[in-house]
């Protein structure tokens, strides 16, 4: 259970960004940017010899004391970043591979869109009820 | 005050009109009024435009129409007064019974004049009740269909036809007529084949038909003008769809009307019809219905349901419906709704999608595999079961091998060939479907491997083969053992075999060796083998080979036993105990049933062979991944 999930371009800007409502939402963007550099990092260290074989789940790209960011990126240099909130103990890392992927997967669908341009913000309904699935439920 | 007006208006003509007529025509006369000269009718004139409407909307003759605004008094007048307008009105009313435009024929009885452009629900109830078919005012842009079951004297006929014809005509607007509305919109635009099919006698199917034609043409031609006077005289005349109520069928069905068009509509982007229309074509084509784009956008997203970037012919008939009730005034629906599904629609539709449907099930599950195993040996070709089994495993990860099972498959009686293109399509449709774990990450080798080894689990199999260099068939040694029992005949085979099949036995690793109780070592030396392999990938990909070995192994094992027994004891046991005749039809039965063995054994073999190969390159591939990475980290550490 996310609490905020964002897929960012490949020239860095945010193409969606949700996060839960009831924190501040400018805290949240604010992480997601600061983890772009952390992605970028990965990226560069893994892609210099095998980039067919690199890894897209890029795992926990840092932690604080409130949550958790993770990262993935696509091969064609899309990224998604999940923030977690550190209380989640039981939220595995296998669970946090399956969230990428059922992202992953949603976003290939948008693409499948003729409609769709790359690059534009994601306004699909199908993404957004699947990435509600995905985020904590606060009520 | 109307007949005061009239007569005074069209120069001493008096003008008997009744309350309903009375009534009818004051409500349209103030719609065509400018709103804010409703207040003053006597002195209002008609706004000429929506007046040309109205009486393009009665359906009648473009030169009919021009006659009666000459009779009626506007041209002379210049412009649409009230009388001018009831005349007018009720001249219509005439030549749509049928008499000619003339000031005589309106000194009659006449019933209301009949407009197929407004979309209004007071018009139910101020619709003549001796006009049943006042309901059908409600249809809005009719087809030319609905105007033949307008005609009075079909009316009553029709009138059960018309709530299956409504749904589309609940208002604003029927989304089938908006095809035709470019064309009755065409009078004065074009006039070729429209006015032909407005004075056609009602065989109106044909007449659709032709107009399909033309409609077809002249739909990329004319979409753009036509789709901004509909926009425009949507959004002049929108009303709540609370109508909806009125009928069974809810907006969402598509009519076979509907359908054709839609399916003509395909054919002009994409011949086959059992093709898929890619994105960008449909792109422009839904583009052309000048929707907004986050809209077209989110009506792909419904109607796409395999994602794969192109419509099939049921995806495109309900992405069409869903654009045309847009542009009638509905509201997209967040979900498909169940009469949209490509399913539903196939299922509804011509014969061979109905063949396709059966298909379905077939292609899409593993027992599917089985059958077109079954399929196959009914044409006696147990050569292809090794390609299609394993191809259809494969084809869970590559599209081109679909194709291949499609070949493959040629053979299957012909009634199912044609539906091999539309199998593809199914399994393509299905494949897209499924989970794609296939190519995200580096742990989809472990996925993809273990999608592969279980699908070769065949099926348990009748009888099982045997290949003389291979194992024994315990089966058979004791059936042997049975019948020779039952005929007194032989002698205890085991301690006598093993020396025989073991030199065999050598010659292939997998094979097993004859003693009964040697049963799990061989299977389990096979496993040893395959397991070596194995060993450098995870456990979990091992268990499920190692246990699909075992089945197969001692399935293998047990019928394969008794052929070589059959044969090796029949040679010692050639002393003449037996009719040697029992024994050779014996023989020649158990021959050909190991023959069949053998083939299917070498097949599962083979398939294991290839799937191992392929492990052992994915494994090398990482091992030199490995070692890359390492001579490259190697010169850090050193410092």
């Amino acid at each position: 259970m996310a609490v905020c999930i964002a897929v960012i371009a490949k020239e860095n800007y945010p193409l969606y960004i949700r996060s839960v409502p009831t924190e501040n939402e400018l805290k949240f963007h604010y992480t997601v940017h600061t983890s772009l550099d952390v992605v970028d990092e990965k990226i560069s260290a893994m892609g210099k010899a095998l980039v067919d074989q690199r890894e897209l789940y890029l795992g926990l790209l840092y932690p604080t004391e409130d949550y958790k960011v993770y990262g993935y990126v696509t091969n064609s240099k899309v990224k998604f970043v999940m923030v977690v909130d550190s209380s989640n103990t039981a939220l595995r890392d296998n669970e946090i591979r399956s969230m990428f992927r059922k992202l992953h997967n949603s976003y290939t669908d948008i693409m499948c869109n003729p409609f769709y341009n790359p690059g534009d913000r994601i306004h699909s309904k199908a993404f957004d009820n699947m990435v509600t699935s995905m985020m904590m439920q606060v009520c | 005050m109307e007949p005061g007006a009239a007569g005074a208006g069209g120069g001493a003509l008096f003008l008997p009109l009744s309350d309903s007529e009375q009534q009818r025509y004051s409500e349209l006369f103030a719609r065509c009024c400018p709103p804010g000269a409703a207040a003053a009718p006597p002195e209002a004139a008609a706004g000429g435009s929506s007046v040309g409407e109205l009486f393009r909307a009665s359906q009648l003759p473009p030169d009919t129409l021009h006659q009666i605004t000459e009779v009626c008094g506007a041209k002379r007048v210049g412009y649409f007064g009230p009388a001018q307008f009831y005349i007018a009105l009720k001249l219509i009313a005439a030549a749509q019974s049928g008499f000619p435009v003339r000031i005589e024929s309106i000194r009659n009885e006449l019933p209301l004049p009949r407009f197929m452009a407004l979309k209004n629900d007071s018009e139910i109830r101020y619709g003549n009740p001796a006009e049943l078919h006042g309901v059908k005012f409600q249809v809005p842009h009719a087809t030319l269909e609905k105007n033949s079951y307008k005609r009075t004297d079909e009316g009553d006929k029709q009138e059960p036809k018309s709530p299956p014809m409504s749904p589309i005509c609940s208002p604003p607007a029927s989304p089938s007529s908006y095809q035709r509305t470019p064309l009755s919109y065409g009078y004065g635009k074009s006039r070729n084949g429209l006015e032909q099919q407005h004075g056609a006698p009602y065989e109106v199917r044909h007449s659709t038909h032709q107009q399909d034609g033309p409609s077809s043409g002249n739909y990329g031609a004319k979409s753009a003008h036509a789709r901004s006077t509909l926009n425009r005289s949507l959004s002049a005349e929108r009303e709540p769809p609370d109508s909806s109520t009125h009928y069974a069928d809810d907006p969402w069905r598509i009519t076979e009307e509907q359908r054709d068009y839609y399916v003509n509509q395909f054919r002009s982007l994409q011949p086959d019809l059992n093709s898929f229309i890619s994105g960008s074509v449909a792109k422009n084509f839904f583009t052309k219905s000048k929707l907004p784009i986050p809209e077209l956008s989110h009506i792909w997203e419904l109607s796409d349901v395999d994602c794969d970037g192109a419509l099939t012919l049921a995806e495109f008939c309900a992405a069409f419906h869903l654009v045309v009730a847009r542009k009638n005034g509905y509201q997209l629906p967040e979900t498909l709704p169940e009469t949209l599904l490509p399913d539903y629609l196939q299922a509804a539709s011509l014969k061979p999608r109905h063949d396709c449907t059966l298909f379905d099930s077939y292609s899409e599950s593993l027992p599917g595999s089985q059958q077109t195993r079954d399929f196959n040996r009914t044409e006696t070709s147990a050569e292809e079961i090794p390609d299609n089994s394993a191809l259809i495993q494969d084809a869970k990860k590559d599209d081109k091998q679909v194709l291949k099972t499609s070949i493959a498959i040629k053979p299957i009686p012909k009634e199912f060939q044609h539906l091999t293109v539309k199998t593809v399509a199914q399994e393509s449709n299905a494949l897209k479907a499924r989970p794609r774990s296939r190519s995200y990450s580096s742990t989809s080798i472990e996925d993809a491997m273990k999608k592969g080894e279980e699908p070769p689990t065949p099926p348990p199999r009748p009888q099982k083969s045997h290949s003389r260099a291979s194992s024994l068939d315990l089966n058979k040694i004791f059936q042997q053992n049975a019948q020779a029992a039952r005929s007194g005949w032989l002698p205890p085979p085991p301690p006598a075999l093993p020396p025989r099949p073991s030199v065999t036995q050598t010659e292939q690793v997998s094979e097993v060796e004859l003693h009964p109780q040697m049963n799990r070592a061989p299977s389990q030396t096979e496993e040893n083998s395959s397991t070596k392999k194995e060993v450098v990938l995870a456990q979990p990909p091992s268990k499920p080979v190692r246990r699909k070995f075992r089945p197969e192994t001692q399935a293998l094992e047990n019928p394969e036993l008794s052929p070589t027994i059959n044969v090796t004891s029949s040679l010692p046991a050639v002393k003449p105990h037996l009719p040697v005749q029992k024994q050779s039809s014996k023989q020649k039965r158990a021959i050909q049933t190991a023959i069949r063995r053998n083939k299917e054994a070498n097949a599962v073999l083979a398939r294991l062979n290839s799937e191992l190969q392929q492990q052992l390159k994915e494994v090398h591939k990482e091992r030199i991944a490995l070692e890359t990475q390492l001579e490259q980290l190697r010169p850090v550490t050193v410092l």
